[in-house]
């Protein structure tokens, strides 16, 4: 059976040999012409005037369209049609798109996007979280809460009380393809789109809106993109609209792709957070009560922004159980790019958020970190009593709990203890170089909190040679899911990988499709696709078995081969024999996600299928002169269920992990006070480069299963792998804590600079004066 | 401008050329040779590298900031172009696929073309090899298992063929764009053009037409001056051409002066280095370029030409004021030279990240101590003011005195003498004066045996 193998990408050798097409790859008529934005110079303010003469006059420019000149609907927002495609009047940020310029070439494009003399009346913009909050500038009407117990009594009545102040920064994407689009007009108004999107059905939706016609005449494709991250889920919109638009317009074919600088300045990021927290505990470090109060920055525009935050307060327990908790998030309107998905969407910000508050107890009482989380985490199912609490602050029974077993193997392999002893021993000895480890694990929901989402098709044929024709509505981004399910479908037809053929994401094969997202894409790909190879496979099955007087269930596949009975066909003879007595040989297949029902007002209900878990210990030194940094070692267990294939599921834990530790430590966002953002390329934004990743880097998959009944029991890996990296942030904060007494107490991304405030704040016992 | 170059194995002339047209440009729009990937333009992600070669030898380089005409009379590989011509991959490539190098695969290209130019040079040193290429799905340690399965595999034949190429003696048109070959050549152009754009490796000059879409009128390209790429070290002093490429000239300070080679080794990747030059580091006067600090403080001399008239002029007062350097229009850098001396220099680079970064301080410190006593300190930073400057104040609170805590502490207050930093996006200033001062103490440190390179630590 080819699941569970670790086969290597499906497009490996079309990488390595530079022959894997993304959008800007495919080629294009002769005429195609290309698109650019002109962008706002300013954050907020009201446009005054536009005089775009000296673009139109640009040789070489074709068009240029302003609010005014969009057909009909001029939105691309995901969720509440707030997110004007052009501004219609009034600019909300620095980089919002104003006037789109059609050229002849990219170049030209560019150029003519410079030439626009657009007069504002500039206002003064709402950039920070605290100017936000002074103008109640917000989404929603207040915040949302969720409660379990009373947080408040149980931390009165608590021996002990602390608090602190988290800020979180936010994290550009940074996927090496930009973002792309191309739009080629068909007959009778019809629109083929290729895009670099995770979620082709909503470019569908938009683009159709947006051109005024009905979603069956805009066929979406998309076979790949250079990662997404979360980044393309909704970014994509404006790209593939302005094309459509274009190409309505001039009837050809119009292609536009953003400038890295510009990708960086237009797009949304991960939200930046503001974590407040007081907590209540017990001499061993139990937790009694908890009150987080997060506050995230949101940008200008709604786009995901509250599921995020949502999912940020669902992931305020990560791995504890809470007895008394209480999460107050506030969703903060500013006047800077409308922050986007991004990997954990929302869910690394909310875990990152207690696993500093254990990280705090356990400096607070001088024990043991691991020890500390232990004693709070959820109980096993073995060891799940009647009546006792095992619930999580929205009320969902922990039913998979993993981490302990997991702790235990990972403590052991990583030989925990005896490095614990080593690092204390170093920083006896050495004052100007200070190393630390830490511990930290990873319990993350599957399933996107919007029930509905949780549904997924596929369209699977078999020809009469017995080669299959393999799609399904999840997009590949890197991730290997189209390998994965490819892998399901020849382990239900009992062949090999090569009579698969992998297809492109095409909203005219299957519709109504969720972003690949959520880390849901095997779970709900691979049941779909399962379903439909199961329906050809019953019906090749009863004919062969009709044919030749035997039980059904008699009939096997497996090997390239059908058996039945006595007899023996390869599978292209099996499927010839089936087309031949008219069997239909193409099946469509459906899957929706079981047992979750969720209530994101209240806080209540099952919003997740099941967890994925995982566990990292971290090990690294510091310089207390100037705070820089380095990851020294990484060991990582990782949970991914009985995995469909381990290669491409540890190279999602590699990735993450590196991906997650960049978040905290090197990749800083910066934006002046103009709401101008200064780190706008990867000369100032830096992503971890080759030899930031851990010099020691071991990584395992945990020999588990799923309890639920996913595809083959295996577990989402797209997401939780990426909180992985939060054990490097505790790692520093411990290496920091060796400066003295107090807590380190460090901010995010834990840069040199922040690295070198919090070795002066310990040394200042802990006066947070820098 | 016409042109000539060998593209995978096949001979391309190309008449009318733009001399600001980019080689990635040129591959993906007139060649429909798509594999070689735009990731940032700017010569900072490495997913649009290809292999370039000449007699010196074999260089990765990033084609997004690589003019046309640079290429004259040299061999370019893309990705395309290094399996062999039965469909056999590459080495390299094929260890890519074997250990899961690629995920999205849009940087796989790059990160190829960087392991395969690697591997022809028999480079080892995988990290320092790989930091100008960017991958964010991998966390890269598939990428290196892969390279270090491919140390000692067979050299492809072609990689020697594309070294041996020899243009036909074609000389490219002059129109608006000069190829000299030699610094008479190029002098004698540069008087009767004196607003011409030099063009050393178009690390920086390619981001003003890729980023700032600039018109250059006027370019000279300096890549054929032979005569400005000599490398003379001598038992006096070590004079470096203004051609070297900050690869050469790493490779030739790294004995000599091991912290300055570590730091040349930080300094951007071996992408840019390959292309970036010793005089184009020094010519464009950027506050933050990290050769000046280093040269300062080893006491370098300038030396400047226009026409047959040759000056020279101390390092530190060619940087006049930022923006404004001690140069005179038609006037070009020949060559920076410093006295050989016993190693005391210690370069310290503090960037958000290790590799391929702008310093956001760069400190550089000569301080020699006879007899427990500081008898001579040259001490130089970048990133601390409009111009790379030396730290006059710091360097008076030090010479004369017992090298002694005592004397480092004091001469760390004096860092706010010499210096008034700014914020920016990079450090604050607060940090910045802090970082700076450290840098003394940790000089100290280091001089009394402590660990202090976080570096060179291990779990």
């Amino acid at each position: 059976m080819s699941v569970s193998k670790p086969l290597p990408h499906d497009a490996a050798r079309l990488h390595v040999t530079g022959t894997a097409r993304y959008v800007d790859d495919i080629p294009t008529p002769r005429d195609t012409l290309h698109l650019a934005f002109g962008l706002s110079p300013i954050a907020k303010g009201n446009i005054t005037a536009m005089d775009l003469e000296a673009v139109r006059t640009l040789p070489g420019v074709v068009a240029v369209l302003t609010a005014e000149d969009l057909p009909f609907t001029n939105d691309v927002s995901p969720s509440i049609h707030d997110e004007p495609l052009l501004a219609d009047g009034t600019v909300h940020y620095m980089g919002q798109p104003v006037f789109l310029v059609v050229a002849r070439s990219h170049l030209i494009a560019r150029k003519g996007a410079t030439l626009g003399k657009v007069t504002y009346d500039e206002q003064t913009p709402i950039l920070s979280m605290d100017e936000a909050l002074a103008a109640d500038s917000r989404f929603e009407d207040g915040p949302r809460i969720y409660e379990k117990g009373d947080a408040e009594a149980a931390i009165a009545a608590a021996p002990h009380v602390i608090e602190g102040l988290f800020e979180i920064g936010g994290q550009e994407h940074f996927y090496l393809e930009g973002q792309a689009a191309m739009a080629l007009p068909n007959e009778g108004g019809d629109m083929l789109v290729h895009s670099s999107t995770q979620h082709p059905t909503e470019i569908q939706h938009k683009v159709a809106e947006a051109i005024g016609t009905p979603m069956h005449a805009i066929r979406v494709e998309t076979r790949r993109m250079g990662g997404g991250f979360g980044g393309k889920e909704s970014q994509g919109n404006a790209l593939a609209v302005s094309c459509a638009v274009a190409a309505r317009l001039t009837g050809r074919a119009c292609k536009m792709r953003y400038d890295r600088d510009d990708d960086m300045v237009v797009t949304g990021k991960r939200h930046e957070f503001r974590i407040g927290y007081r907590v209540g505990f017990d001499d061993t470090g139990r937790i009694q009560g908890v009150s987080f109060l997060h506050h995230t920055r949101c940008g200008w525009a709604q786009d995901l922004s509250l599921p995020v935050a949502d999912r940020a307060m669902l992931h305020s327990d990560n791995a504890y159980l809470l007895p008394n908790c209480r999460i107050e998030s506030h969703r903060l309107k500013t006047n800077t790019q409308s922050a986007t998905a991004y990997r954990g969407f929302g869910g690394p910000q909310g875990m990152i958020g207690v696993e500093r508050v254990l990280d705090h107890i356990a400096h607070e009482l001088g024990l043991d970190p691991v020890e500390v989380r232990m004693r709070n985490y959820y109980a096993a199912p073995e060891d799940m009593a009647e009546g006792v609490d095992n619930t999580t602050p929205y009320g969902m029974q922990v039913e998979d709990f993993e981490l302990h077993g997991m702790t235990q193997a990972l403590l052991e392999s990583s030989d925990y203890a005896a490095r614990k002893a080593a690092v204390d021993v170093w920083n006896a000895e050495n004052a100007v170089i200070k190393k630390g480890i830490a511990f930290a694990p990873v319990k993350f929901g599957i399933s996107f909190t919007l029930t509905h989402l949780n549904q997924a098709g596929a369209l699977v044929h078999v020809y009469q040679d017995g080669s299959v024709h393999l799609n399904h509505g999840g997009t590949e981004m890197g991730q290997g899911l189209f390998q994965k399910v490819a892998q399901v479908a020849a382990s239900r037809f009992g062949i090999g990988l090569d009579a698969i053929k992998i297809t492109a994401t095409d909203t005219a094969k299957v519709p109504n499709t969720s972003a690949t997202a959520a880390s849901s894409g095997s779970d709900l790909n691979g049941m779909a696709v399962k379903a439909a190879c199961d329906t050809i496979r019953d019906r090749m099955a009863a004919f062969l078995a009709e044919r030749h007087q035997a039980d059904v269930t008699s009939v096997r596949f497996g090997g390239g081969h059908v058996e039945v009975g006595e007899a023996r066909y390869t599978f292209a003879e099996a499927a010839a024999l089936a087309y031949q007595g008219r069997i239909s040989l193409s099946a469509t297949g459906f899957y929706k996600t079981p047992k979750i029902e969720w209530d994101r007002i209240k806080g209540q209900g099952r919003p997740f299928f099941y967890f994925a878990y995982g566990a990292s210990i971290t090990e690294v030194a510091i310089d207390t002169l100037t705070g820089e940094n380095r990851i020294l070692r990484a060991d990582i267990l990782h949970d991914a269920g009985e995995s469909l294939n381990p290669a491409l599921d540890v190279g999602q834990v590699e990735g993450g992990y590196v991906q997650g530790a960049g978040w905290l430590t090197t990749e800083e966002l910066v934006w002046d006070d103009k709401g101008r953002l200064r780190t706008h390329a990867p000369s100032t934004y830096k992503i971890p480069a080759c030899s930031d990743r851990p010099d020691v880097f071991n990584v395992a998959l945990w020999a588990g299963s799923n309890r639920e009944e996913t595809i083959y029991r295996s577990k989402a890996v797209g997401e939780p792998p990426f909180m992985l990296g939060i054990s490097a942030y505790l790692a520093l904060n411990n290496a920091v804590g060796a400066c003295g007494d107090a807590y380190p107490a460090l901010n995010a991304p834990a840069t040199a600079e922040e690295v070198w405030r919090g070795v002066r704040r310990v040394h200042a016992g802990g006066d947070s004066g820098i | 401008m016409n042109i000539t170059f060998l593209l995978n194995g096949e001979t391309v002339e190309l008449a009318g050329v733009s001399p600001t047209a980019t080689l990635l440009d040129w591959l993906r729009e007139e060649q429909l040779l798509t594999g070689t990937k735009e990731g940032c333009n700017e010569g900072d992600c490495g997913a649009c590298t290809v292999m370039v070669s000449d007699p010196s030898g074999a260089k990765a380089l990033n084609a997004c900031i690589l003019f046309l005409p640079q290429l004259h009379g040299k061999a370019v590989r893309t990705v395309e172009g290094v399996a062999e011509v039965d469909g056999a991959l590459h080495p390299v490539q094929d260890a890519m696929v074997t250990h899961h190098g690629s995920q999205c695969g849009f940087c796989t290209p790059g990160f190829v073309m960087s392991m395969v130019t690697a591997h022809a040079n028999g480079a080892t040193d995988h990290d320092t090899q790989l930091a100008g290429n960017l991958c964010r799905c991998t966390g890269y340690a598939p990428i290196i298992r892969a390279a270090e399965a491919t140390e000692g595999a067979p050299v492809p034949q072609w990689v020697s063929t594309d070294r041996a190429f020899r243009m036909p003696e074609a000389t490219p048109a002059r129109d608006n764009a000069f190829l000299p070959t030699s610094a008479d050549e190029l002098t004698t152009l540069y008087a009767e053009h004196p607003d011409a754009t030099l063009v050393a490796g178009a690390t920086d000059v390619g981001l003003w037409v890729t980023k700032q879409l600039r018109d250059l009128r006027q370019v000279i390209f300096l890549g054929g001056c032979e005569d400005l790429k000599q490398i003379d070290i001598t038992e006096d002093a070590v004079r470096l051409g203004a051609m070297v490429d900050m690869n050469a000239m790493g490779a030739a300070i790294d004995p000599l002066h091991p912290s300055y080679g570590e730091m040349i080794r930080r300094y951007a990747s071996v992408q840019v280095r390959g292309a970036a030059t010793v005089g184009g580091n020094i010519a464009n006067g950027s506050p933050i370029g990290d050769n000046p600090p280093a040269l300062i403080a080893l006491g370098a001399t300038l030396h400047l030409r226009q026409g047959d008239a040759r000056r020279d002029v101390a390092l530190e007062d060619y940087f006049v004021d930022y923006g404004k350097q001690d140069r005179s229009p038609g006037e070009f850098v020949e060559a920076v030279s410093f006295p050989r001396q016993a190693d005391t220099l210690k370069c310290y680079k503090l960037s958000k990240r290790f590799d391929q970064d702008i310093s956001a301080v760069c400190g550089c410190f000569n301080i020699t101590v006879d007899e427990g006593v500081v008898s001579a300190a040259r001490i130089a930073f970048g990133g601390m003011a409009g111009t790379p400057k030396r730290a006059t104040a710091v360097e008076a609170a030090l010479v004369g005195r017992p090298w002694a805590v005592e004397t480092v502490s004091a001469a760390q207050a004096e860092f706010a003498k010499d210096y008034a930093p700014m914020d920016d996006m990079r450090a604050s200033a607060a940090y910045r004066l802090d970082s700076a001062a450290a840098m003394l103490a940790r000089y100290f440190a280091e001089s009394q045996g402590q660990a202090v390179n976080v570096l060179e630590v291990s779990a």
